[in-house]
């Protein structure tokens, strides 16, 4: 490949960098976000009824084998969307959190110790309640660790919507390929990489700061 | 009051955890279900409180069929402290117990300041309100569960083998502490355990369960260990139970006798086993004088047996199974009887308690 550095290339075009990036992180989050939301009712289907279990667990790893290229260009054909609908990359990647996290959230509901939930339900809970105030606080460290892999790994795979048209900072690799513009390249993959590991350690922190009784010292202190 | 009608559970495998029951649990005393392994005692005390229901018959609170409550709202009039406490770990400790009264609509402040009531009450520091349960060791974690059992001031308290999973001595001082707070509080418990010696200990009335969920008596303490309905009963209350039921006895009637008592450094009146005291006349050990020559030495002081506190003013005295064992544990072959204040207040005899005990027999103080 014949390589020139033009670094001027990188002042001239702030604006552009910004506007993928900011794109980026709508095509990526909202999905992340989006499927979060919709696994916790479906982990919780799953923690309760065996049969819903078997089927939705195994359903769930299906998905997440299937390759991000496949499921990109297939989604747009089965939902008939437009070309360049955001959703034909952010439908996969709201599919892929979902396949992720509905296993996380089941496993972290069923390790809730039975007399906890036996206690709470002898206090007076009713269920819903019960749910929010008791089983889910305890499912969130499991949560977040599938959360924070949800995350970063929405943060490559939305680069690979730039093949359908639709990637935010893939859109910059792909025209920095077709252009031979290294340095356009080397940024995009670079930005995507920082801001992964931003939002790694953000989604750690927070979870941190939300779990406190994670953080305390096993038996008696003193 | 709690009544069980020819309640049967039956569970969707076909095992029938508890058979036919009819048990009337009174107002304000301590119920105690105890029986081996499996035999429905948890059954039987989840349906109280609605967490399981009954395949057929009746249970009636106060003359009230509990399936007219709605679970929720029945369960928080009744207090339930679960094995291994079943805190929530995620709540600190002054939350978990003011869980109840936030449920039951009181604010946070209010909830929490009447958390940190309960906490004292149960014997924590205020301060332990900001641990975590992990922090906490077994036996305060109980602690913290009858706390929170009781935070929403229920009549009603269900334990299922609350003090089973902490060290005898922890557990000793847990029992001690429910039967305070009994007697201040005047509580409808319902205890289960597995352990006779806790369900005798503590028990107003003892209901044996045998395994297949059939009652198999249901007694006081005391008849229980004089008159176990069969077989069953009797190998489970077990050993000694000839020697266990002498403690549910008085032993007003037991003489109490003189005995010798020399203080360090001074000399006995007569040779023979005479018992050390201190300054304020309380036992520190026994003294076998050879003479009456020498002076009393700390280094051949030999330690004694239990003690047996009478109260000569007041009428009262230990058990008769306080007696004999003093008697029984001395070096010298007579047990030595304390006042309230532990002050060496005589001597007592087995052959003296074994007396009382047929006198009590005749009188028909004992069920024979
Ligand atoms: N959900 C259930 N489904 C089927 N059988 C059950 C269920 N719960 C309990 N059993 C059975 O019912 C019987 C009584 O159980 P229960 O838990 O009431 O016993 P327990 O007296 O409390 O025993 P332990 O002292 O071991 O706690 C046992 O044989 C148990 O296996
Ligand atoms: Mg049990």
């Amino acid at each position: 490949m014949n390589v020139d550095w033009p670094w001027p290339w990188l002042p001239r075009n702030v604006d552009k960098i910004v506007e993928a990036t900011g794109e980026h992180l709508y095509l990526a989050l909202l999905p992340v976000l989006a499927g979060l939301v919709i696994s916790v009712p479906l982990g919780w289907a799953a923690s309760r009824w065996p049969a819903v279990r078997l089927v939705l667990v195994p359903l769930a790893g299906v998905l997440y084998t299937i390759p991000s290229l496949a499921l990109i260009t297939l989604v747009p054909l089965l939902l008939g969307t437009k070309i360049i609908d955001p959703l034909n990359v952010q439908v996969p990647l709201a599919i892929y959190t979902i396949a992720l996290l509905v296993r996380s959230v089941t496993d972290a509901l069923l390790a809730v110790p039975g007399e906890v939930t036996a206690a709470a339900t002898a206090i007076g809970f009713r269920p819903a309640k019960r749910f929010l105030a008791v089983e889910l606080p305890l499912a969130v460290p499991v949560i977040v660790a599938g959360l924070r892999v949800a995350a970063v790994s929405a943060m490559s795979l939305t680069a690979v919507g730039a093949l359908i048209g639709i990637g935010g900072l893939g859109g910059l690799i792909t025209e920095g390929f077709r252009r031979n513009n290294a340095v356009e390249m080397v940024v995009a993959i670079a930005l995507i990489l920082v801001i992964a590991l931003i939002i790694d350690a953000l989604l750690l922190l927070a979870g941190k700061v939300i779990t406190p009784w994670t953080r305390v010292r096993q038996g008696a202190a003193k | 009051m709690i009544e069980f009608q020819a309640v049967t559970k039956k569970y969707p495998d076909g095992t029938v955890a508890v058979d036919g029951l009819d048990l009337v649990v009174d107002a304000g005393k301590i119920t105690v279900f105890v029986g081996p392994s499996g035999c429905g005692k948890t059954t039987s005390l989840r349906m109280i409180n609605r967490m399981i229901d009954p395949t057929s018959g009746t249970i009636l609170l106060d003359g009230k069929d509990i399936r007219e409550s709605d679970p929720p709202l029945l369960r928080r009039g009744i207090g339930y402290v679960i094995q291994h406490a079943g805190l929530f770990p995620h709540r600190t400790v002054l939350d978990n117990v003011a869980t109840v009264p936030m449920l039951t609509g009181k604010n946070k402040r209010a909830a929490r300041s009447r958390a940190a009531e309960l906490l004292e009450l149960v014997g924590l520091p205020t301060e332990m309100g900001k641990r975590y349960p992990a922090q906490l060791s077994g036996g305060q974690q109980q602690r913290v569960g009858v706390a929170r059992a009781l935070a929403a001031d229920p009549p009603v308290l269900l334990m299922d083998e609350p003090f089973s999973a902490v060290d005898p001595i922890v557990r000793d001082d847990l029992q001690q502490q429910l039967l305070r707070l009994q007697s201040e509080l005047d509580k409808t418990i319902v205890f289960v355990t597995h352990d006779i010696d806790e369900a005798i200990k503590l028990g107003d009335r003892v209901a044996v369960f045998r395994v297949g969920g059939r009652l198999a008596q249901y007694a006081t303490p005391s008849e229980l260990l004089a008159k176990p309905a069969d077989d069953f009963v009797s190998s489970f209350v077990g050993r000694d139970r000839g020697y266990r039921a002498l403690g549910f006895l008085t032993a007003t009637g037991v003489p109490v006798g003189p005995v010798a008592t020399v203080k360090i450094g001074e000399t006995a009146a007569e040779p023979g086993w005479v018992v050390v005291v201190d300054e304020r006349n309380r036992p520190l050990g026994w003294l076998d004088q050879g003479s009456t020559s020498d002076a009393a030495s700390a280094d051949d002081v030999v330690s004694g047996g239990s003690l047996y506190e009478v109260d000569g003013a007041a009428g009262t005295a230990g058990s008769l199974r306080n007696a004999l064992d003093a008697a029984l544990s001395s070096p010298a072959g007579v047990g030595i009887a304390v006042d309230a204040d532990g002050a060496v207040a005589g001597s007592v005899k087995a052959e003296a308690v074994l007396e009382a005990l047929a006198t009590a027999r005749r009188t028909g103080e004992v069920p024979a």
